[in-house]
């Protein structure tokens, strides 16, 4: 069984780490009635005893989270201190500052970069040791603020550089247009430029499709048709029956984001019929080394109080998961182009279901030529809390290029008059040069995209045996 | 004769597991002291506690299908696999053959081998090497063909029969095609015979014949299970027609592959149908060769929706040109049959309809290209059941297809680097490329 760490990094980053503690405690517990130490557990969780050792099979001791948590102010590091979460951390694992980046990438990854790499590292390699066969890491974080968005990106260079082999997964959370800050776009192209570079796969997610979601459901538990009664609260949004008791108000959006982590690693964490590893999905998903956007869609996203789901409804959750309502970050796919498509089901969902779905939509979604049955899938047996199944599609799709461009147009609507610049170059390490450079970077790789849906030329004839 | 089964990847673990309680079920059926006994000599030794442990090697990279096989293979009482019988790692080969071959083979290279040789060791004579893999994923297709290498090496003169499992078309995984062209360019020069079935072949099986609402994969492999034991369990052949054959795999090798060129083997079983309606059925041999040799002709693979249309060009009395040309333009030529018939009656089976020359290559001679093997004991709750092991063009158009998505995708070059990261290079891409469509070229121009 291999392990994963959790590196979150920023506000954003650490308010969704957050949630993804309380709810893989909450999954755990649910599975794990007797309280052992499994091997699904300790894919994130160490067993501590009382001296502080590391403590294999048998009873629970004391759990501590595979996590690094980094911000550059207190608030929110405090608050995880002193909430009921805090027992999962120990000390060490937390590294702050005082005065946070000013929502100013240069900030983020050039001065507190150089100023705390050794500390990080430290840290890092300190949660790597404690790994039989560290497989992942997860780095959550936001690429519209300073720290989030800059030191994350360091990080994810400083992962790259001190352990090549081990897989690098980051969630970014986009900014939407409205978004408050400012200096943004300068923020998200920047970090782009990294994540281009040295991410394994990138879940892009954004704010506005998070907030559509979230009201949806609270629309649809609140009116309640007559023919469906949802179940309060046993929903993806709700932390119900986690440790923390408290509801926040970015709460139910983070929950949705804990819960595609889940659920990403849910087939390598307990057994199915089709198991997929986390380095699969990089494998079967990134066709080219710098396209490796995955759209994350997630279903079903309330529970249904009725017991016995009628088939109808299994398919109405693969149609779901290819339908705008249910991606986690707004783009059209059904109108661009599919490179790969990955299917994760949990719970009780056969092969048949699964062969008749795909067969069902093949001719709806289209696909690269070279790549017709891109199809990838994974079945778990354990279904998620709450949830008798559930089905994450992941789609590698051109249609992201459209969310980048949007992104460098409000980049080159400040870019060119030279707005809020003196910021970014007022810092030791930053130079106009980086920001040409990262310009280039994102319209190269919205070009690569744009390239892929262009007719290909013929492709080349069969090799043929001479007789 | 013992027969040491090699279990590799998730597929290769999940079937064999299937395959030992097939074999299990059916030994312990009524009337048939003498079969157990060459059934249980050739795939079980007995320890001390008179408990009985498959001759099998586990192998795969990530320890949970293997955990799942073990503890499920001792609750069931009847037989269990041997205590260190097994080989797994922490983490898996990720759906890359790169990985699994130039990886992962050769860093565990000594302690499968050394697995092997134990259970090689055990045996009073080899009957030979059986292994079990899919084509589609990173560990069984990778490490398969390393470990298959490995044991060529080892042992020159074991025979070793490759049980492989083709993915279903619309994909497993994506790059599954690339992992197949890979694995059996490779596996042709290693293995002496590749016995092939398809999961879209047997999933139909299971909606159409045996009427299983919801197929799950351990449906499937049950299918294939039963077709495998139904070639392995013992039987009387023409080599030894008195007590039960004890060198079936040689036989098997001898009989079909006459050239090395062509190594592909196709099964086909009837009947399959569900239990429930098994009740109510009722065979005769007459019939059951009729379909066989309709299905052969027309390389369909299961007893529903056989093409009659087609038929042998000797069988050709009248009619044009045109009319000839399209009724065998289907015809699927044979190179050699070998025909299983177990259950009552065995005797007054009449398999002449398989010995029609028109059915072969005019190049071999009638008598090395169709053998019966016959057995009285009724297979695993069946009462009559016929298989048939052929070396024919029937698989010539899913291989094509493999190598058509596969060189598709490698037209643009997609997922490549992923190969290359681990030490592939275009060149061994191209090289399978080349030894496929030679095969390919070989079985079309039969």
């Amino acid at each position: 069984m291999t392990q994963s760490i959790v590196v979150q990094v920023g506000q954003c980053g650490n308010q969704v780490g957050c949630r993804f503690w309380d709810l893989a405690l909450r999954e755990h517990a649910h599975v794990n009635q007797m309280g052992i130490y499994d091997e699904a557990l300790s894919s994130f969780f160490r067993n501590v005893d009382q001296r502080g050792a590391d403590s294999t099979g048998g009873k629970i001791n004391t759990l501590k989270a595979r996590a690094v948590l980094v911000d550059m102010e207190e608030g929110v590091l405090g608050e995880i201190l002193q909430g009921p979460l805090r027992s999962l951390f120990s000390g060490t694992q937390l590294i702050s500052d005082v005065s946070g980046s000013g929502n100013n990438w240069a900030v983020g990854y050039h001065t507190y970069g150089l100023a705390y790499r050794e500390q990080i590292v430290d840290q890092v390699r300190k949660a790597a040791e404690h790994c039989d066969c560290l497989q992942c890491f997860f780095l959550i974080h936001s690429m519209g603020g300073g720290t989030g968005s800059g030191l994350g990106t360091f990080v994810l260079k400083l992962l790259e550089d001190e352990f090549p082999e081990v897989c690098r997964i980051v969630t970014s959370v986009y900014p939407t247009a409205e978004d408050d800050v400012i200096t943004s776009p300068y923020n998200s192209v920047l970090a782009m430029k990294e994540l281009t570079e040295h991410a394994d796969c990138v879940l892009p997610v954004d704010n506005q499709s998070l907030v559509d979601i979230v009201g949806k459901i609270q629309h649809m538990s609140n009116t309640g048709k007559p023919s469906c009664t949802i179940k309060k609260d046993c929903t993806i949004i709700s932390g119900r029956g986690g440790v923390v008791k408290v509801e926040k108000p970015f709460d139910a959006m983070n929950n949705i984001v804990a819960n595609l982590l889940l659920n990403i690693t849910s087939s390598a964490r307990f057994e199915g019929s089709l198991n997929m590893d986390l380095n699969e999905i990089a494998m079967n998903l990134v066709p080219f080394p710098r396209l490796h956007y995955l759209l994350p869609s997630l279903t079903p996203l309330y529970t249904l109080a009725d017991v016995n789901i009628p088939t109808r409804r299994l398919d109405q959750m693969f149609s779901d998961a290819f339908s705008k309502e249910h991606q986690l970050i707004r783009a059209d796919p059904k109108h661009n182009l599919y490179l790969a498509c990955a299917l994760m089901l949990r719970g009780n969902v056969q092969l048949s279901d699964l062969r008749r779905n795909i067969e069902r939509l093949k001719p709806t979604l289209p696909f690269v030529p070279w790549n017709q049955e891109g199809w990838k899938t994974s079945l778990c047996s354990v279904p998620p809390v709450c949830h008798s199944h559930s089905l994450l599609a992941l789609a590698n799709n051109t249609c992201v290029k459209s969310t980048f461009f949007e992104l460098r147009e409000r980049f080159l609507k400040l870019y060119r008059r030279k707005a809020h610049l003196h910021h970014y170059l007022a810092v030791d390490g930053m130079e106009l040069a980086g920001f040409s450079e990262a310009l280039s970077s994102i319209s190269a790789l919205i070009e690569e995209y744009t390239h892929l849906e262009s007719p290909l030329m013929p492709s080349a004839p069969r090799l043929t045996i001479a007789t | 004769m013992s027969v040491v089964s090699l279990q590799l990847g998730q597929c290769g673990n999940q079937i064999g597991h299937e395959l030992f309680n097939v074999i299990s079920d059916d030994s312990n059926g009524p009337n048939r002291k003498k079969y157990k006994q060459c059934s249980d000599e050739r795939f079980f030794y007995e320890r001390s506690t008179g408990e009985l442990v498959a001759r099998s090697v586990l192998v795969d990279m990530e320890p949970k299908v293997i955990s799942q096989a073990i503890a499920k293979a001792s609750k069931s009482g009847r037989w269990r696999y041997g205590d260190k019988a097994h080989f797994s790692q922490k983490q898996g080969s990720g759906n890359n053959w790169a990985n699994g071959f130039c990886v992962h083979g050769p860093r565990h290279e000594e302690a499968v081998e050394d697995l092997v040789r134990m259970e090689m060791e055990r045996c009073d004579r080899l009957a030979g090497i059986f292994t079990m893999m899919s084509v589609a994923g990173g560990t069984g297709s990778g490490v398969g063909t390393y470990i298959t290498q490995c044991l060529r090496d080892l042992y020159p003169n074991s025979f070793i029969l490759n049980q492989v499992t083709w993915p279903y078309g619309a994909g497993e995984v994506i790059v599954q095609n690339y992992n197949s062209v890979l694995t059996l360019s490779n596996l042709y020069q290693l293995s002496d015979a590749i016995l092939v079935h398809e999961n879209d072949t047997v999933h139909k099986i299971c909606s159409q014949l045996m009427n299983i609402k919801h197929i799950s994969i351990s449906d499937v492999n049950k299918v294939i299970a039963h077709q495998l034991a139904s070639v392995l369990q013992p039987a009387y052949t023409a080599d030894s027609p008195c007590h039960y054959s004890t060198n079936p795999i040689g036989e098997l090798l001898t009989s079909l592959v006459c050239h090395p060129e062509y190594k592909l083997l196709s099964l086909c079983n009837i009947p399959q149908m569900s239990s429930t309606s098994l009740a109510y059925s009722v065979f005769n041999w007459p019939g059951l060769l009729k379909h066989l040799r309709q299905m052969l002709i027309a390389s369909a693979r299961m007893e529903e929706g056989i093409d009659w249309t087609v038929s042998a060009p000797s069988e050709v009395t009248s009619g044009g040109e045109s009319a000839t040309n399209s009724r065998h333009k289907n015809f699927n030529l044979s190179l050699a049959n070998i025909l299983i018939l177990r259950g009552k009656d065995v005797s007054t089976a009449v398999t002449d309809g398989f010995k029609d020359p028109a059915l072969y290559v005019p190049w071999l001679k009638t008598e090395n290209i169709f053998s019966t093997w016959t057995s009285p004991v009724a297979f695993n709750g069946y009462e009559k059941s016929a298989t048939l092991v052929s070396n024919s063009q029937s698989l010539l158009k899913p291989l094509d297809n493999i190598v058509r998505k596969a060189w598709n995708m490698f037209a643009s070059r997609a997922y490549v680097h992923q190969y290359i990261k681990f030490g592939i290079s275009e060149e061994d891409f191209l090289d399978s490329f080349t030894a496929l469509e030679q095969i390919i070229s070989s079985y079309t121009h039969l």
